[in-house]
This record gives structure tokens, C-alpha cells and sequence, in this order.
């Protein structure tokens, strides 16, 4: 019903090829974002008052401003201001991971903060140092708390990234719009298959990523269930 | 306990608060200074920012920025091969300069901060001339000119723009449209999309009465959806549509538009029209009304 030209020339490959890139922008957000992430919340929570003021600056900088802004910032800003040219797509990491390491310091930090005093009771009642009980008690449990809002992130960055056809990254939706175009004349349908077809890239990505959260969600209070009973 | 908590609970907000305020008081201040700092930057930057012709010949790849959604003057085609008026062009420029092009797909809206951080080399993206962007970058010899055109469905047409006082019109961010019905017509309402796939489907989807652009482009729409007409065909001032380059790009300016000259003298533009621009238009547009050879209007 009109959709024939989803599967005409190189059309499928392009809308994978977009969807790769989508992916490529994400992950590597992703993956820097976590172990900054980490630092952060671990940070935030130490009781300097310098560094706090520095961090939630930085989280406030980083909240109060819309994504696109901060990725003109960092793709057009750079380049204008300090003369570093950055291409699309590592302006668009260099954005995201500067907006995710903000968001998941900010989880740790919750996480962190939400891990029960008796815990720490405990641990020093055994023995262990305040550097011991951090890493091997507090950190693990915020850490393993924090997997549903974590992937919950990840899906907002993998979804946000569409943003980046506005600096020039031909990601899924720049392709999708490219093909809308191409075919608007003959197929006066095609924005609708399109944007469908987009939907399905997105959510193909996105749901394996919310069954794993409510898996490793599952399997966590499994094992807790299970430490419990020993 | 609660008491300490909710007091700070209260100090970390009031200093997120704070610090927010604080950063937006800096980017203001940052805003004022900006035009200083972006003369400083260019005299700063001539030379080092943008690449010279004879840099570019050594890199061997030259950076066009040219719309992938706009057929017929820049698109992508289903194989994933740029095509178009703007696009053949811009292929032969690369040709003649012995280089590789390296595509950056472009919108309306980012056309001049492209160029002006020097992400591409050249922009040829239907750019429209116009003096306030005749300030932020440097065009060349003209390769094609236009009006404004108004394109409306069939059962409410709108042949004038008395017409539109009240109705909505639906315009595309960054174009001359937008511009030019803001400043000449403030008595219409504008109803403005980022790009110009979704300008379209709000006219078909009624969400506007009317949708105005360059002529050329709402002729071509309105052949191939039944139903629409352009009512009007030629609004506001002629324009001219340029390649345009960094400010201060002398030797590429240079050599954009003894390339115009030279084509001009193989009618280059006339074959270009023939072959990207008259299988949309068909009989209802005169080439010479809209081709410009060798920079000669």
C-alpha cells in the first residue's frame, strides 16, 4: 500500500547504515559516560565544599541547558571560540557525554546517599576502613540500585541523538527525511511508512534495553533474596 | 535528623539555584561581548580558519555543504548518491579543482554557522542573496535566481497576499520567506518548521492555509501533488542564488567565480536545468527565467 519504495535501490541498507550511526553516537556516550558518571557521584558525595559547589555547578550548568543547545555549543561554539573544529559526530559524543556524565553522577549520588547507615555500621563494626567499606560495601549496592534510572538514560541519549542531523550527522532520521524526500512526489505516503519504519529502528534498539534492566533487575533481588537466606 | 536533612536539602538547591543563575548571568555577559569577540576572531582567524584554495587542492577533498532533502536542488536519490541542481554544479567545481567532495548535509537555519566555523569549504545550498547574510559570509557570482512563491490547496487558493491576513502561513526556519513576511507582513501569522519535509506535511495535513518558499521550489511541489496550486507565483524582490564561502575567503571567492564565467561560456548552467530541474518543472517554468549563466543576470 504504497510502501514499495522502502525497498527500492539502497534504501533498507541506508536506513541500517543511519541506524548504525544513531547507535555509534550512543554508545560511545554511553560508555564514557558511566565511569565519569561514576567518578562524579563518588565525588559528589565526599564532604568537600569546593568540589560539591564545583559539581553541582556543573550538574545545574548542565540541566538548566536543552541538549541542542549544548551540542551547538560544543559543535559550532568550539570552533568559533577556540578554534577547535570537531567533526559531527564527535561533537555530538563530546555533548552527550557531558549531558550523561552530569545525569548519572547525579543518579550515584542519590544512590549512594539512599544506601542504609546500618550498612556502614556493619562494615566498621567488622573491621573495615571507611576506604573498605566504601568499595566493598556501599558502592557495590548503590551501583547495583542504580541499573533501572541507568538504563533509562541510555535510552533518553540513544533517542536524543536525533537531534544531530541539526549539525550535519546524517544519522536514522536525517536518512528517513532524505528518503521522505526523494519520494514525496511519487509516494504521498512515504513520511508515514517512514516515520513508521524509524519507530520500529528505535524501538528495536531501545525495548532489548529495557529487558535487560528489568532482567538485571530481576536477577538482583534473586541474589539478594538468596544472600538473605544464607 | 529531619531537620538537618531538609536544611541541607534546602542549602544544595538554593546553591544549584544560585549557580544556574550565575551561569546565565555569564552567558549574557558572554552574548554582549560576542560581536567584539567575533571581529577579533576574524581578523585572528584569516589565514588559519577557513582553507585556501591551494590548501584545499592539497588535502584533496573539498568540503560543499548542500541540502540531502531538498529535490531538486539537493538530494539524496535511493541509491544514497547526492543529486541536484546545486549538486552537479558543485560536483563539476571539484572536478575543475582536481579534488574529491566531501558531502556535509545542510538545513536552512545552519547554512551560515557552517560556514562561519568553518565546518565546509563552500556552501551551495539554494542559498538565497541577502545583505544580512552578505555580512556573515561572502557570495559569489549569482547561478540562479528566484521570487517568492505561495502555494495553497486547490479549494482555497490564495492568489494574493491580502488573502493571508488572518490565515496561517506556513514557512521554513532561515529561509527568505520567513524573513520577508515577518518584516513586509506582520499581520500574517507564520506558522514555522525546521525542515521543509515537515513544512509540507503540515500544509497537507491542513495544519497551515498557505505555505510560502522560493518559487522554484513550491512550483515543482505543486506539479506533483495534485489538489495544490501555487496561487502566487512572484513575490517581494528578485533574488539571486550564490555559492557562498567564509568571510574573507578571497582566493576560493575568486575561484568560484571564474569558474561561473567559464561555464557560462558552455551554457554548463542550461544542461544542469535540463537535466536535474525540467523533469520536476516540465513546461511550467521558462529555464531562462530562472538559470543565470556566467554570473550575468
Amino acid at each position: 500500500m504504497g510502501a514499495e519504495f522502502l525497498f527500492q535501490g539502497a534504501t533498507i541498507e541506508r536506513l541500517l547504515g543511519g541506524l548504525l550511526v544513531t547507535m555509534r553516537i550512543s554508545l560511545f556516550s554511553v560508555a564514557f559516560s558511566i565511569p565519569l558518571g561514576i567518578v562524579m557521584g563518588v565525588l559528589f558525595t565526599r564532604k568537600n565544599r569546593v568540589l560539591h559547589v564545583i559539581l553541582s555547578f556543573y550538574l545545574n550548568f548542565i540541566r538548566v541547558m536543552p541538549q541542542l543547545v549544548l551540542l551547538f555549543l560544543v559543535f559550532f561554539g568550539s570552533a568559533t571560540s577556540i578554534g577547535i573544529n570537531f567533526s559531527g559526530e564527535v561533537a555530538s559524543v563530546i555533548a552527550f557525554t557531558l549531558w550523561g556524565t552530569a545525569e548519572l553522577g547525579d543518579l550515584v549520588r542519590a544512590a549512594i546517599e539512599a544506601t542504609p547507615r546500618q550498612q556502614y555500621w556493619s562494615a566498621y563494626v567488622l573491621g573495615l576502613s571507611r576506604r573498605q567499606t566504601f568499595r566493598h560495601v556501599i558502592l557495590p549496592q548503590a551501583l547495583r540500585s542504580m541499573i533501572p534510572p541507568c538504563v533509562n538514560l541510555i535510552t533518553r541519549i540513544v533517542k536524543t541523538t536525533s537531534l544531530c542531523m541539526l549539525i550535519g550527522v546524517v544519522e536514522v532520521v536525517r536518512v528517513g527525511q532524505q528518503i521522505i524526500d526523494f519520494n514525496r512526489f511519487e509516494y504521498p505516503y512515504a513520511a508515514l511508512w517512514t516515520y513508521a519504519v524509524l519507530g520500529l529502528l528505535y524501538f528495536a534498539v531501545c525495548w532489548p534495553l529495557s529487558r535487560l534492566a528489568r532482567w538485571l533487575e530481576a536477577n538482583n533481588s534473586l541474589r539478594r533474596r538468596h544472600r538473605e537466606r544464607h | 535528623m529531619n531537620t538537618t536533612l531538609s536544611r541541607r536539602t534546602f542549602a544544595k538547591v538554593l546553591g544549584g539555584t544560585l549557580a544556574s543563575m550565575g551561569l546565565v548571568a555569564c552567558g549574557n555577559s558572554n552574548s554582549g561581548s560576542d560581536s567584539t569577540d567575533a571581529t577579533n576572531a576574524d581578523t585572528a582567524k584569516s589565514g588559519t580558519g577557513f582553507r585556501t584554495v591551494d590548501q584545499i587542492k592539497d588535502s584533496g577533498t573539498v568540503i560543499i555543504g548542500v541540502f540531502s532533502d531538498k529535490a531538486p536542488f539537493g538530494y539524496v536519490d535511493d541509491a544514497g548518491e547526492y543529486q541536484g541542481y546545486d549538486v552537479e554544479f558543485a560536483k563539476r567545481l571539484a572536478d575543475d579543482l582536481g579534488v574529491q567532495v566531501k558531502w556535509v548535509a545542510t538545513d536552512p537555519a545552519n547554512r551560515v554557522p557552517f560556514l562561519e566555523s568553518n565546518k565546509v569549504d563552500i556552501t551551495m545550498a539554494n542559498f538565497t542573496v541577502t545583505p544580512e547574510r552578505a555580512e556573515k559570509v561572502d557570495f559569489s557570482l549569482p547561478y540562479m535566481k528566484v521570487q517568492l512563491g505561495v502555494v495553497s490547496p486547490d479549494k482555497a487558493k490564495i492568489t494574493s497576499v491580502d488573502q493571508l491576513k488572518d490565515k496561517t502561513l506556513i514557512v521554513a526556519k532561515g529561509t527568505t520567506a520567513e524573513t520577508y513576511f515577518e518584516a513586509e507582513h506582520p499581520e500574517i501569522k507564520l506558522q514555522k518548521y525546521d525542515q521543509y519535509a515537515d513544512a509540507y506535511n503540515a500544509l497537507l495535513d491542513g495544519r497551515g492555509d498557505a505555505f510560502s518558499t522560493d518559487n522554484t521550489e513550491v512550483l515543482a511541489w505543486a506539479i506533483q501533488n495534485p489538489g495544490y496550486t501555487v496561487g502566487i507565483e512572484a513575490l517581494g524582490n528578485t533574488d539571486t542564488i550564490a555559492a557562498a564561502v567564509a568571510k574573507g575567503n578571497e582566493t576560493l571567492l575568486s575561484y568560484i567565480n571564474d569558474e561561473i564565467k567559464k561555464l557560462g561560456s558552455e551554457n554548463f548552467f542550461h544542461e544542469d536545468y535540463a537535466k536535474t530541474l525540467e523533469p520536476v518543472y516540465g513546461d511550467a517554468a521558462n529555464p531562462d527565467n530562472l538559470v543565470v549563466e556566467g554570473g550575468q543576470l
